[in-house]
């Protein structure tokens, strides 16, 4: 054996070692941190998903920013205003978490511009009327935070923490959209038929919101595996239908399926199928609003260079090295 | 748009309350220090968080390998020895 | 000099009014900021207006039936106020130039015994932050590129024909207006000059005796502005939300 294999060959073996290391400290759930050792698969697999979580989050503020400047009382307005705003926050949390991995914000909304990164296919529908607002608090919130509080528990660290921070403000969004939705119900009768009609249409995309079915995920085994995911998709969903019945119940309102019924056997309520033709087309690029979103998104950022492009500029030209420390300075400090 | 008109990257430092340390909170982007700091107030203390920020522009900071808690990042998966499925150790024994 | 009734009402209308209508313009940039950091940061600015635009519309009745079922005509706010967005410029000047005269009037508001001052003790601090914002914009767009000098430059100039409202007495604020409106101008130049602009040397008020906003005569974009905002309010009479 020569020199050059001999190395060669104790690399693998060195590689391997750490892989194992890698896989000792999943399995112990323990969290994985950015300069630590991982397989190239699954520094890819978090990137793909905590881009794809981060344009969710901003594409989502549309849909919901359309009613702004309608809010029928300024109560509303208020805090349907500090909603979108913290979908803005979530977006930049999750953005500087992919960049722990060497990804930059530039380089994802670059992607996410071509079309080249997904964002939530639910932010293709649009919201036709005020109930839209709070049906997208309820059912669509509802579905992302069933989703989102397993990521809490995330293998990777900055994942995790952004979403622990994520999972905590969200709280509010949630129960926001249910009230609302209240309002409407107990309203007038034209209150409550535009409750009704937005639940009718937002109950079956929500549903769809937790993927494909289990045998047919492509990425779910692995991701499971990595502990990135921690329950099937088709479990998360369960769990979401077992929590709306009750709740749609509680607010007087019907869930466009008749097929849903308590099964005592399994434990849970059994719901009719799901049209994954309308998932996939609308996954295509085929819904009702997926040219709007992405128009809107990349003019917001072209119509916004000038602006980058002069604070850069700025910065630039008033650069001043810092002053030279003299004893145990504390850094300036701001009162926020 | 790339180059010149990326902001720099920006790490976040906030004091929570008097009497405890600046605990890292996140990162941002920001052309300077004192966009770092208004963006910072913005994003990180909107709920109260914090009576006090830092910003440090992420380049300035120099990470010294052993100060990160977990056992296995770069530096010391070089003494991979240290843990235990270094060894290989035949089927069948058990609780070890 | 104690105020009237009726002339505090007017007076909280008038500052309610220029709250709600200015909150109502930033929240128009949920969506289409240049940045994501300053999606978060004009929506805070219009949340403390819109907050600030709360109390002072129930100082003067129901918050709801003032912001929703008033006629245009029956607006009491600044012209300035009414402008539509622009560009990010213009904005940014709009919010210079509002927020400076804010903080004077709160300012003053918040040091005597009327009855706003409890509410212009806390407002001040949210004006100050607004300011600052303002002001670190409009240093880094005047005195950053060539296309953002000009853009800045404009828009200083075009929203400038609406500053002079601002310092018509407001009855039922006793304050000296006149000493306001040096402090503005003085504090306003400052700002510009630091940022490399002119300070725009047109007129401060339009030829119209008609008035302005505070005598509710208002400009064109202001109408749709309200169709749209009461449109689905004014759609279900009677209703709750």
């Amino acid at each position: 054996m020569t020199a050059m294999t001999a190395m060669t060959a104790m690399t693998a073996d060195t590689a391997e070692r750490y892989e194992a290391v890698f896989d000792a400290a999943v399995a112990a759930d323990e969290r994985i941190e950015p300069r630590d050792w991982m397989p190239e698969a699954y520094r890819a697999t978090l990137v793909r998903q905590m881009a794809q979580h981060a344009h969710s989050e901003i594409i989502g503020m549309q849909p919901e920013a359309n009613w702004i400047t309608r809010a029928p009382s300024l109560r509303r307005k208020a805090i349907l205003m500090a909603k979108v705003q913290d979908e803005a926050g979530h977006g930049l949390y999750l953005y500087s978490a992919a960049e722990t991995l060497g990804t930059s914000r530039e380089e994802l909304l670059d992607k996410l511009h071509a079309g080249r990164q997904r964002y939530s296919s639910i932010f293709n529908y649009p919201t036709l009327t005020w109930a839209d607002v709070g049906a997208i608090g309820w059912l669509v919130d509802g579905a992302a935070i069933t989703n989102q509080v397993p990521l809490c528990r995330c293998s990777y660290g900055p994942y995790a923490r952004a979403m622990v921070r994520i999972c905590k403000e969200e709280s509010f969004h949630q129960r926001q959209g249910f009230e609302l939705l209240l309002a409407l119900s107990r309203g007038t009768p034209a209150q409550h038929e535009m409750a009704q009609d937005a639940v009718d249409r937002w109950w079956w995309p929500s549903l769809m919101m937790f993927g494909p079915p289990d045998d047919e995920s492509s990425h779910s085994a692995q991701s499971m595996a990595w502990k990135i995911k921690r329950h099937s998709n088709d479990e998360l969903r369960r769990r979401f239908v077992d929590i709306c019945v009750p709740q749609a119940r509680a607010l007087g309102l019907t869930l466009p399926d008749p097929e849903i019924r308590w099964n005592e056997e399994r434990g849970h309520h059994d719901f009719g199928p799901i049209d994954w033709t309308e998932f996939q087309e609308v996954l295509k690029g085929n819904g009702p609003c997926n040219e709007e979103r992405l128009t809107q998104r990349r003019r917001a950022h072209e119509e916004g260079a000038w602006v980058r492009e002069a604070a850069a500029a700025h910065a630039e030209k008033h650069r001043t090295t810092p002053p030279a420390r003299t004893g145990h300075g504390a850094p300036q400090e701001a009162t926020a | 748009m790339s180059g010149s008109t990326d902001w720099p990257l920006w790490e976040v430092f906030v004091r929570s309350r008097r009497g405890l340390s600046h605990t890292h909170a996140g990162s941002l982007h920001a052309p300077d220090a004192e966009m770092a700091l208004r963006n910072a107030r913005d994003l990180y203390t909107r709920r109260g968080e914090g009576v006090s920020l830092w910003v440090v522009p992420s380049s300035a900071v120099t990470a010294s390998s052993p100060d990160e808690k977990d056992p296995f990042f770069e530096p010391s998966a070089d003494k991979p020895y240290r843990h235990p499925t270094f060894y290989e150790i035949p089927d069948g024994v058990k609780h070890l | 000099m104690t105020a009237t009734a009726a002339e505090a009402t007017a007076a909280a209308l008038a500052l309610g009014d220029d709250a709600l209508v200015l909150s109502h313009r930033l929240g128009e940039w949920a969506g289409h900021a240049p940045v994501l950091e300053e999606e978060v940061a004009l929506a805070n600015i219009a949340l403390d207006l819109l907050g600030q635009a709360r109390v002072l519309l129930s100082l003067a009745g129901d918050e709801d039936e003032l912001a929703y079922l008033r006629e245009e005509r029956a607006f009491r706010n600044l012209q300035l106020v009414e402008q539509p967005n622009g560009d990010f410029a213009h904005t940014i000047a709009r919010q210079l130039y509002f927020s400076v005269y804010q903080r004077l009037l709160y300012g003053e508001l918040a040091t005597g015994s009327g009855e706003f001052a409890p509410l212009a003790a806390k407002a001040v601090k949210e004006v100050a932050y607004h300011q600052d914002h303002a002001e670190q914009w409009t240093l880094r767009l005047g005195d950053g590129t060539e296309e953002s000098h000009g853009r800045m430059g404009r828009a200083c100039e075009a929203l400038w024909k609406f500053t002079g409202e601002m310092f018509q007495p407001v009855p039922g604020l006793d304050l000296d207006w006149p000493a306001l409106e040096a402090s503005w101008l003085e504090l306003v130049a400052d700002v510009l000059e630091r940022a490399t602009l002119t300070v725009p040397s047109g007129p401060r008020t339009g030829a119209w005796t008609a008035g302005a906003g505070r005598q509710g005569v208002h400009t064109e974009p202001f109408g749709r502005m309200l169709a749209e905002m009461q449109h689905l309010h004014r759609s279900h009479p009677g209703a709750s939300w």
